[in-house]
């Protein structure tokens, strides 16, 4: 949402903590009437015993929270049993207890192939993509939040907007001052340079790893992993010439930059895309050594 | 109220290329996204795309295997449009950072696909879509187009001149998801509608849960028709339990089919003796189905797809992405067993009718990608089409709305002099007639002569009405419920297979759904990223879909391409050689053809029989 204009909205707490002073946005009557004939039929649902279920259930329990409805200001775990199916996914199971049992539970999702990046959430304690998660493999019951360290929208929707910034901070696009003659030549890239940065190009922009960091979560300013992973990307590739390089090099090297970094892992170990990403800050660190640009 | 020249819908390949070229022309232009860019489905595409790059090879071999793929059912004006412009533009992508896999030489690799006379698939791994849609965000964040991402496009603004060619379109009706407000986009120079394929019509599809014909519905609604609604693919590798697509790249390098008797069914049984397993979809879908149905399938409902001896270091290289998938979705290890496949919904060669240049018969209105027809599919569209339609027809959409001139289009649009009326098909149910939640009201009540201004300002309060009525509401019917109907009988009567008194209960169920929809509630009360609101709007265009899908099956008595029909085991040029266009008028819909244009620039393309 970062590059469109929009009235700024009240932030909201993240999915930890209670919120505060929430602002009520057209919490009308007949809606609170609704919500709470709902809480009801929810309370019931939740009631339901596993064994009134026919076949193995799988039980998880999912955060709630809207800033607009009195019932969910206040942020809370809704329980929900939904009858397991051999491939299962943590999506599917959300799916399930939304089409089933609550349409007004909320989680961004599109591709259920690992590629759309939206389903990022915080199961059971680890950033993970929903479609990409087996439930089979899961403790029960299973927790699924919104990731942490974002603004929580509602339920499982968290705001992408300061990600998305961050991304556009590093000039995420080709820059090549020259061309090769002609319309239809190519720009000739060996194999190598395209195995070198074949996995920097696989984020799918999910927020995982900014999730993760606890640097980025103390330094609102730092890059953060998936942004300077792009930056890796564009500087690494072989078809963008030395200046551009540099000039890339020395945005990722700015107070907030790569050398924030403190190489605990946690972005590696939960991109879905199995992105390199401590490597890659690694690399840019000794790169911009090399190049003798200024440190901080 | 926002205001820009033009304003593209949906920013999938096919939008995000639209709106680069209508920006490069000279056009304050905007973006409106129901997801934000790189969520979109493009981003799933693996296989490749198909540009005559290589010395040896050359557009018009393209073209001719595009006007045999289709069926002889392809405008051949588009289909050489397609191959000409195919390389240029995919080159473009390159120079734009796109990181296609390459050859020793350093230069862009290309590989076979079905029903190609040469390998000429460009591809990045097997994660095409994925790089051509984040390349082209990148030249969009590069040039600063305004993106408004998370913004659900309701409806379009148009007058309500009787003939929709004398129609003209405004903007559009949108709401912001996040917030929930609705509101008007004022387009001062075009629309373009780039909003994707309707695979959500169907249930086991390779498609986004994303993917619901938005854009098919709102232009049908507006006067548009739709075209040739009844050529759906079926692809024969989705993954039995998500529908997950495992690429056609897999069989292109070398990848086999197997039934439950370890036979090699695409030779062993002949269904193509020349191509076997790179025959083209349509055919190898039916063989598998024929093989599970004559119970040589594997559990009674897939087959085999086998790529062990491809080897792991030939895997890794081209195809490792797949090895995620079928690990990830299916439990399954690639690299030590086969993996298990079926057909599913994947792709509409039909859309909403347009010319070369993308535009409609509604003045101001375009479309260009999955969810239009330019014709260049016809009746089957070859693996590795769909992305240079997207960038080559997106193109060209942005620049034409952007005022450029690029000459005056052959095909036509629209009811124009070259139509040919009526059916005589009996159809089961009565049309249309749909009441308030479901009919058109996107034209507005002002007639011809009204200030776009005033159609705005009263399009968006009628959605903004519309959306208090269906959340005033207190109970009734849930969209879930009632998409989940209209895809079992999408999947269970049009699919694979189709048969007249199967079409027909699937029209039945569907103008059930449509009176249930009648009924519908949003139980989600409230106005914060209501994605139980959005839903709902979508399963209605669902339902509009997904009965022009039928008609159109229902009155095409013939087999072609991917529309397969029990009774009708012939492909019949002598009548059919014309598509099928539907439109929406006075609440419901009538049903129209034109001939195909098998005229190219200087050849004729002669139908021949298609075999493979
Ligand atoms: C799994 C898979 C693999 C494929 N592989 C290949 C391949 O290898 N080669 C090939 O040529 N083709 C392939 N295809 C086909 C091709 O990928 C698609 O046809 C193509 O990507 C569609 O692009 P698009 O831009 O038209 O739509 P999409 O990429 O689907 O984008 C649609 C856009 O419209 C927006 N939108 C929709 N409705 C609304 C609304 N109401 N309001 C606002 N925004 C809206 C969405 O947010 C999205 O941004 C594949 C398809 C699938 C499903
Ligand atoms: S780097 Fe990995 S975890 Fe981070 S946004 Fe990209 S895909 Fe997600
Ligand atoms: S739904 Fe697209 S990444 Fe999970």
């Amino acid at each position: 949402m970062s590059t469109q204009q929009q009235e700024p909205e009240p932030q909201e707490p993240e999915s930890q903590e209670a919120p505060e002073d929430p602002e009520m946005r057209g919490a009308e009557s007949p809606q609170d009437r609704r919500l709470k004939e709902k809480e009801q039929g929810l309370a019931q649902e939740e009631t339901v015993d596993e064994s009134d279920l026919e076949g193995e259930t799988v039980h998880i329990k999912v955060f709630r929270y809207d800033p607009e409805i009195e019932g969910k200001q206040e942020p809370r775990f809704d329980d929900f049993y939904v009858p397991f199916e051999k491939g299962m996914t943590v999506l599917d199971a959300v799916m399930y207890a939304r089409d089933e049992f609550d349409s007004s539970l909320t989680f961004r999702h599109s591709c259920r192939q690992a590629v759309c990046g939206s389903d990022a959430f915080f199961v059971n304690g680890r950033q993970r993509l929903g479609c990409k998660t087996q439930i089979a493999d899961l403790e029960q019951p299973v927790r699924v939040e919104p990731l942490p360290h974002q603004e929580v929208v509602k339920d499982l929707v968290v705001d992408m907007d300061h990600f998305y910034d961050q991304m556009h901070a590093v000039e995420p696009y080709f820059q090549q001052a020259d061309l090769p003659e002609g319309d239809l030549e190519e720009q000739r890239q060996s194999r190598e340079n395209r195995e070198k940065v074949k996995m920097s190009t696989r984020c799918i922009w999910c927020a995982a790893c900014m999730s993760s960091c606890n640097i980025a979560a103390g330094d609102n300013e730092y890059l953060g992993p998936a942004a300077i992973n792009k930056a890796y990307r564009f500087a690494m590739d072989e078809r963008e010439d030395e200046e551009i390089k540099e000039h890339r090099l020395r945005i990722v090297e700015q107070e907030h930059g790569v050398w924030r970094c403190q190489t605990q892992f946690s972005c590696t170990e939960v991109c879905p895309k199995d992105i390199p990403l401590t490597e890659h800050i690694q690399e840019l660190k000794r790169e911009a050594v090399k190049k003798n640009l200024k440190f901080w | 109220m926002y205001e820009h020249d033009v304003i593209v819908v949906g920013a999938g390949g096919a939008g995000l290329r639209a709106a680069v070229a209508a920006h490069e022309a000279g056009a304050d232009t905007a973006l409106v996204s129901k997801l934000h860019p790189v969520r979109s489905h493009t981003g799933a595409a693996e296989g490749g795309i198909n540009a005559a790059l290589q010395e040896g090879d050359d557009w018009e071999l393209h073209a001719y295997d595009t006007m045999k793929g289709s069926d002889y059912l392809a405008d051949a004006p588009a289909v050489e449009t397609l191959a000409r412009d195919a390389p240029d533009d995919t080159i473009t992508l390159e120079h734009w950072g796109m990181p296609f896999s390459r050859e020793e030489d350093g230069r862009v690799s290309q590989r076979p696909f079905g029903g190609l006379s040469y390998p000429r698939t460009t591809y990045a791994g097997a994660e095409t879509g994925h790089h051509l849609l984040h390349t082209m965000y990148e030249q969009v964040v590069k040039r600063g187009i305004q993106v408004y991402d998370e913004w659900y496009v309701m409806n379009l603004v148009t007058d309500d001149a009787p003939d929709p060619n004398d129609r003209e379109c405004h903007g559009v009706v949108a709401y912001d998801v996040q917030s929930g407000k609705v509101e008007g986009f004022r387009a001062n120079r075009g629309v373009i509608l780039a909003t994707g394929g309707p695979g959500q019509a169907f249930d086991h599809t390779t498609n986004a849960v994303s993917c619901t014909g938005d854009g098919h519905a709102m232009a049908y609604r507006a006067g548009a028709p739709l075209e040739d609604m009844e050529f759906i693919q079926f692809h024969p590798t989705s993954l039995p339990s998500t529908g997950v697509l495992i690429s056609e790249g897999v069989r292109g390098e070398g990848g086999i089919l197997y039934n439950n008797e370890g036979e090699r069914f695409m030779f062993e049984y002949g269904y193509a003796n020349n191509s076997g397993e790179l025959a083209s979809r349509d055919v190898v879908a039916r063989a598998e189905l024929t093989e599970v149905g004559e119970g040589r399938g594997v559990e009674d409902e897939y087959v085999h797809l086998d790529m062990r001896h491809l080897g792991e270091d030939r895997i890794l290289d081209r195809l490792e992405n797949i090895l995620h998938l079928a690990e990830d979705f299916e439990g399954v290890d690639g690299l030590v067993e086969p993996m298990p496949v079926k057909p599913g919904q994947h792709y509409a060669m039909g859309g909403i009718d347009v010319d070369e240049n993308g535009q409609t018969c509604i003045d101001g209105l375009y479309a260009a990608g999955e969810c239009a027809c330019v014709s260049v599919h016809g009746g089957n569209r070859l693996g590795g089409n769909a992305l240079p339609e997207l960038i080559v027809f997106g193109k060209r959409a942005g620049r034409h709305a952007a005022g450029e001139d690029l000459g005056e289009a052959e095909i036509e649009t629209g009811y124009g002099d070259d139509v040919e009326d009526e059916t005589d098909t009996e159809l089961p149910v009565a049309p249309g007639e749909a009441g308030l939640d479901t009919s058109g009201g996107v034209a507005a009540d002002g007639g011809v002569a009204a200030e776009a201004e005033g159609l705005l300002e009263r399009a968006v309060e009628r959605e903004r009405a519309r959306v208090d009525r269906l959340m005033d509401k207190d109970d009734g019917i849930q969209h879930a419920q009632i998409r989940s109907k209209l895809q079992n009988a999408m999947t269970d009567y049009v699919n694979v297979f189709r048969t007249e008194e199967g079409i027909k209960k699937a029209l039945k169920i569907i103008r059930e759904c449509r009176e249930e929809y009648q009924n519908v509630y949003v139980d989600d009360p409230s106005r914060t990223f209501n994605t139980d609101l959005q839903m709902t709007y979508e399963t209605r265009n669902l339902i509009d879909v997904a009965e022009t899908i039928a008609l159109g099956a229902l009155v095409r008595n013939e087999f072609r391409g991917a529309h397969w029909r029990q009774e009708n085991q012939e492909r019949d040029d002598e009548n059919w050689l014309k598509h099928t266009l539907i439109s929406w008028d006075d609440g419901e819909p009538t049903i129209f053809y034109r001939p195909v244009i098998l005229e190219g620039e200087e050849k004729t393309y002669e139908p021949k029989e298609r075999s493979y």
